[in-house]
């Protein structure tokens, strides 16, 4: 079809893909993708594992699916890989700030826990219960 | 058509005259506004991971989301919250879709696609109302701060997912559980009678209709829960929300002819990509809450 000048900011055109392959391509990545994650949480489930390396690395890999799920969606259904290199980093580039974010954050809130739990035993030994297999009598008609 | 042989590696982008980001000017402003929404939803997300890190007990989500709409009490763990994510998933595939099918003018193809992304849309927000209300008008029995048993949903004041309750402890509080509160736990379990109805029998009868075996009891979750769960999903409920309302908007608009004048289809690509965020938003919801 004919190019109207679609706006003055626009100095190179690209053509349009002609058919929807790529889309549908990127469907059944999504999809697959999406159920490899919930096979991974279920077995989390499943197998009740502790908590401990198994289970880390399970995680792990669910974190790492779901940011290629991610990348999928921006890239190509937001076509932003399509777009030149300057309006990618522009976006890009501020959303690096979550690396900081995440890292300074959830090490606050493990730190927060350790430092309770090593100065207040009772609320250690309050909340720790559910991580024992059987549920131990810790106060049997302590008060009242 | 000529200016395709121009490489972008050629073209001086700061040297002024021409915007350095070759894209129109709303949708850059989409895309900016995207970014600062995308610091919103990370900053919900990561309070809540800092919370749940802080925490030496958090709820298992395959325990606490386990229902399906008229499967009754059948423990089908995370299988409608999969159905709610293939859902957004499709929509975002048909919005994808809308947004082509404008590259090329096609008016009729725009109309037809956006539709259907509304449809998508509003299965999802139905599906999250009958979660939410699933999740709170919820019926778990529960140990209280008085040690007595009391019936209590997943809302933001409690969270009835904590550590399971040994039933040596849970029959010594059932002793000590005032008469209203036994009605509530027999109804958790048993609704053959109203509530009104075991509100009127003694608390000999309702203790024989209590089977310590079969009674689960857990301990109070953490209370932040049901604040995170409901602010995060809730805020992200907001986005489809405003994102079908903008859909209907641009359906009309197309279907009206309007975009067919104005000779391009930009304004579905930029709901488009409003859109499309908020099916990325639910990947790390879905991770966050749902996952992990």
């Amino acid at each position: 079809m004919e190019h109207t000048n679609v706006s003055t900011e626009i100095t190179i055109h690209h053509e349009p893909s002609a058919s929807t392959k790529r889309i549908w391509k990127v469907f059944w990545i999504l999809l697959i993708i999406t159920m490899v994650e919930l096979g991974l949480g279920l077995s989390l489930y499943a197998l009740s594992l502790p908590e401990g390396l198994r289970m880390h690395l399970i995680k792990g890999t669910i974190i790492i699916l779901s940011l290629a799920k991610a990348y999928y969606i921006v890239s190509v259904f937001m076509h932003l890989g399509d777009e030149i290199r300057n309006m990618i980093m522009t976006i890009v580039v501020p959303l690096m700030l979550f690396i900081w974010f995440i890292l300074a954050f959830l090490g606050d809130g493990s730190s927060y826990k350790n430092l309770r739990n090593k100065y207040d035993r009772s609320y250690k030994e309050r909340t720790e219960i559910g991580t024992h297999k059987k549920d131990t009598v810790v106060h049997p008609g302590g008060k009242d | 058509m000529t200016t395709t042989a121009v490489s972008q590696h050629q073209t001086k982008w700061w040297s002024g005259g021409k915007s350095p980001f070759n894209i129109e000017y709303g949708k850059l402003m989409m895309w900016y506004f995207l970014m600062s929404d995308s610091f919103t939803f990370g900053a919900f997300l990561i309070s809540y991971g800092t919370i749940r890190f802080s925490q030496n007990y958090w709820p298992n989500p395959s325990v606490v989301f386990n229902a399906f709409p008229g499967a009754g009490h059948a423990n089908l763990p995370l299988a409608f919250v999969s159905l709610m994510t293939f859902i957004l998933i499709m929509s975002s595939v048909t919005m994808v879709l809308a947004v082509h099918e404008g590259h090329h003018g096609n008016k009729n193809g725009v109309v037809k696609w956006m539709a259907w992304t509304i449809v998508g849309g509003l299965c999802f927000l139905s599906c999250q109302a009958w979660e939410w209300h699933h999740l709170i008008t919820g019926e778990h029995v529960v140990l209280t701060d008085q040690n007595t048993l009391d019936v209590i949903g997943q809302t933001m004041g409690g969270n009835p997912w904590g550590p399971h309750l040994d039933p040596a402890i849970a029959g010594e509080a059932l002793t000590r559980t005032p008469v209203e509160d036994l009605a509530k736990v027999v109804h958790a379990h048993d609704h053959s009678h109203s509530i009104d109805q075991l509100r009127a029998m003694s608390r000999e009868q309702l203790l024989g209709m209590i089977n310590l075996d079969e009674l689960h009891v857990n301990r109070k979750g953490p209370i932040a829960f049901g604040g995170y769960f409901y602010g995060i999903t809730g805020f992200h409920g907001f986005h489809v929300f405003s994102g079908v309302i903008i859909n209907i908007v641009m359906l009309i608009m197309a279907q009206k002819g309007v975009f067919e004048r104005r000779g391009h289809y930009l304004m579905i690509e930029k709901a488009g990509l409003y859109w499309h965020f908020v099916d990325l938003v639910w990947v790390f919801v879905f991770l966050c809450f749902y996952l992990i």
